[in-house]
């Protein structure tokens, strides 16, 4: 009692490692790898703007964007999506986690999140920051609105750019997902529509009236908004924004596939030719059943450990890191290749189903060519 | 009894929200939906470029720089600082009809409109008429303006025919009626009571255009598109509209002479002055990049999903996983 109320995670029994582990503590390092990757590339894509526009405003700390656009970007504008990812983000559920423990693997390498990411994600968001900046400075060059009008004034230009980074963004945010809930969906979108509806209310007539020097921009929606070319250029800069990024994935995944895009994969496959596996009640424990460590009575495993069997690392090779099929797996499967082994003189080979994996945990080899 | 009632209460929800199994979307980057994706936003760029692309080149637009940094230039002996209301005179040659409505705006190179202290050098609150604050502005108040002149004349049988420009309506609809107010008090002139003209203007306020009560004070339309700052150091504001009379349909062929009343210095930064005649079109000015931009990205696009066809082709893992 007293070391549960001293520590920061307590739990009664050893078969919830398991879950803590290979479901929470995975889901976790994932969430908490992409939050930080997309909060310093949201950020730093938000700021390198400002260092291209210093070239063109005489160095004068002129910003580029509309400064209550500044203060609600981190408060409003990508708060919630971020938050949504982070809350409820997963690659793959809890029943292929525990099939697939390899999975647990990239945390242990530190994959997601180091110095090398880090340095990926400046410059992508190098990259960003050119796109979004010069594209709409070419873009609005010397240019007018349809009818003569000007549209390549500073306020104009301010709403494009920070229009252009919030899309990019965004659907940025939406590629790093890769569990759109309903929840996630509602925040992302919700967004985007909470920033055209605040920017309106603020380049509106009303706000202007009661607090002149506090909303300057007013009139700028309403002139720039309704013109074909400036829609055009945002549509050009999040796409050649979010463009190069999917390449680059898409071509990674084809060419050197890690670990969890080979899972993704196959449960998709999965989904697409089996329904998906009914869960299992909890099994019962039975009075033959013990805690499973410190009182069995049954034989035990000391032949198993003894004969070294699960060190023992596969002969034949791998065509792509997966082996398998059915029945020969060597992945983590509770009613894998133990050898027969089972305290308890359960048959091993029953069918290798999505088990409800609380049941007594037998001995499995756990091998993988990527280790 | 009692102790499956304690487990009960202890157990954790299980729902699908606290238990993380809500229903969701779980998209991937398959081939199926790349590779189809990128052709079809490569064909729909290359077609938007192409539209954009031939609009730009068919609208006309002509320059003409009015510096007066070559000695053979008229415009040469304003740029001497000491002449006040210099006046000089610009001959060219249209060559072919520019279709009208023909926007007529005058242009400034190396003008950072966009500098930081120049843009807070305005008090809103006093521009947009309100007069408990008009005679106390902020103290970043301090304010510029250009204020060179133009008059158009077209050389038809040897007599100067001047071209009427139309000066209504060049600013926007909500800077002309709701940002800029002039303070109410008739004549106007009153309002301006105690105070003085800025330094660099060469009229007062009030005096921006005596003829026309709509179009004098902070309602004055050259002066509100002076106001509407660049965004960057090279830009062009309109100045007047050539659309009426004989001019309807365009600025025909031919010679013509524009007459400047050049008073703004420009020489000391190494700025540059111009004049532009342009017709618009549903996309704005003349502006080739968007149509160029969007052809190169529309071509990268096509090219690159016949890479990805090749790559996933030939190296896709096996998926009988």
């Amino acid at each position: 009692m007293q070391a549960v109320l001293s520590s920061d995670y307590s739990f009664a029994q050893f078969r919830f490692l398991q879950r803590l582990l290979l479901v929470h503590g995975r889901w976790s390092y994932l969430r908490m790898c992409k939050f930080l990757r997309y909060f310093f590339y949201k950020n730093f894509t938000f700021t390198f703007v400002h260092f291209w526009f210093a070239f063109f405003c005489g160095f004068s700390a002129q910003t580029v964007y509309d400064e209550w656009f500044i203060t609600l970007y981190n408060l409003v504008y990508t708060a919630l999506p971020v938050l949504g990812m982070s809350l409820f983000d997963q690659d793959v559920n809890d029943a292929w986690s525990f099939q697939h423990p390899q999975l647990y693997v990239p945390g242990q390498l530190n994959l997601y999140f180091s110095k090398k990411a880090f340095f990926k994600c400046a410059l992508h968001s190098g990259y960003c920051s050119l796109v979004l900046f010069f594209i709409p400075y070419a873009a609005v060059h010397d240019t007018v609105r349809g009818d003569g009008k000007d549209v390549a004034d500073y306020q104009s230009f301010a709403l494009l750019t920070q229009t252009c980074l919030l899309f990019a963004v965004t659907i940025q945010l939406g590629l790093e997902m890769s569990y759109w809930t309903a929840v996630n969906t509602f925040f992302v979108l919700g967004s985007l529509a909470m920033y055209f509806a605040v920017t309106f209310t603020m380049y509106s007539d009303g706000m202007f009236l009661t607090l002149p020097s506090a909303f300057p921009f007013i009139g700028t929606g309403r002139n720039s908004l309704n013109q074909p070319n400036i829609w055009l250029t945002i549509l050009l800069t999040s796409i050649l924004c979010v463009l190069p990024v999917v390449t680059y994935r898409f071509l990674f995944i084809q060419l050197c596939p890690t670990i969890n895009d080979k899972v993704m994969f196959k449960v998709r496959q999965a989904k697409a030719t089996l329904p998906p596996p009914p869960r299992r009640p909890r099994i019962r424990r039975t009075s033959s059943r013990r805690s499973g460590y410190a009182f069995s009575h049954a034989q035990g495993y000391g032949d198993l450990v003894t004969s070294g069997r699960f060190l023992r690392r596969p002969a034949l090779p791998r065509s792509s890191g997966f082996a398998h099929a059915g029945r020969t797996t060597t992945s983590f499967s509770p009613m894998g290749r133990s050898a027969g082994y089972s305290p308890t003189g359960r048959p091993q080979n029953a069918k290798v189903a999505d088990v409800e994996v609380t049941s007594l945990q037998m001995y499995r080899t756990i091998q993988d060519a990527a280790l | 009894m009692v102790k499956e009632e304690q487990e009960s209460a202890n157990r954790p929800d299980n729902t699908a929200f606290t238990q993380q199994r809500l229903p969701a979307w779980q998209p991937i980057l398959s081939a199926g939906i790349i590779i189809p994706g990128f052709v079809i936003i490569g064909l729909t760029f290359i077609g938007i470029g192409v539209a954009l692309f031939v609009t730009s080149k068919s609208i006309q637009d002509m320059e003409i720089d009015y510096t007066g940094v070559e000695t053979d230039s008229d415009c040469y002996k304003c740029t001497n600082t000491d002449e006040k209301n210099c006046v000089c005179r610009l001959d060219f040659n249209i060559p072919t009809l520019i279709e009208g409505p023909v926007f007529f705006y005058y242009g400034l190179s190396n003008y950072f409109q966009n500098y930081r202290r120049y843009g807070v050098s305005k008090d809103d609150t006093q521009l947009s008429g309100d007069l408990d604050n008009f005679k106390t502005p902020s103290d970043d108040c301090s304010p510029y303006e250009t204020d060179d002149t133009f008059v158009l004349y077209q050389n038809l049988n040897g007599s100067n025919q001047e071209v009427p420009f139309d000066g209504k309506g060049i600013a926007w609809w909500t800077d002309y009626n709701v940002k800029y107010r002039n303070p109410d008090v008739t004549p106007l002139k009153d309002a301006f009571e105690g105070t003085v003209k800025p330094p660099f203007w060469s009229k007062p306020a009030y005096e921006l255009d005596p003829t026309d009560p709509n179009n004098n004070g902070f309602i004055n339309q050259d002066f509100l598109v002076w106001m509407r700052r660049a965004a960057l150091p090279d830009f062009r504001k309109l100045y007047r509209r050539i659309s009426q009379d004989d001019y309807a349909r365009g600025l025909p062929a031919g010679n013509y002479t524009l007459q400047i009343g050049y008073n703004y210095p420009v020489m000391s930064f190494k700025g540059k002055k111009k004049v532009v005649f342009s017709n618009v079109s549903w996309m704005g000015g003349r502006n080739e990049f968007l149509g160029i931009a969007y052809l190169v990205i529309g071509s990268w696009c096509i090219v690159m999903s016949i890479v990805m066809l090749i790559v996933y082709a030939k190296f896709k893992f096996p998926e009988e996983d």
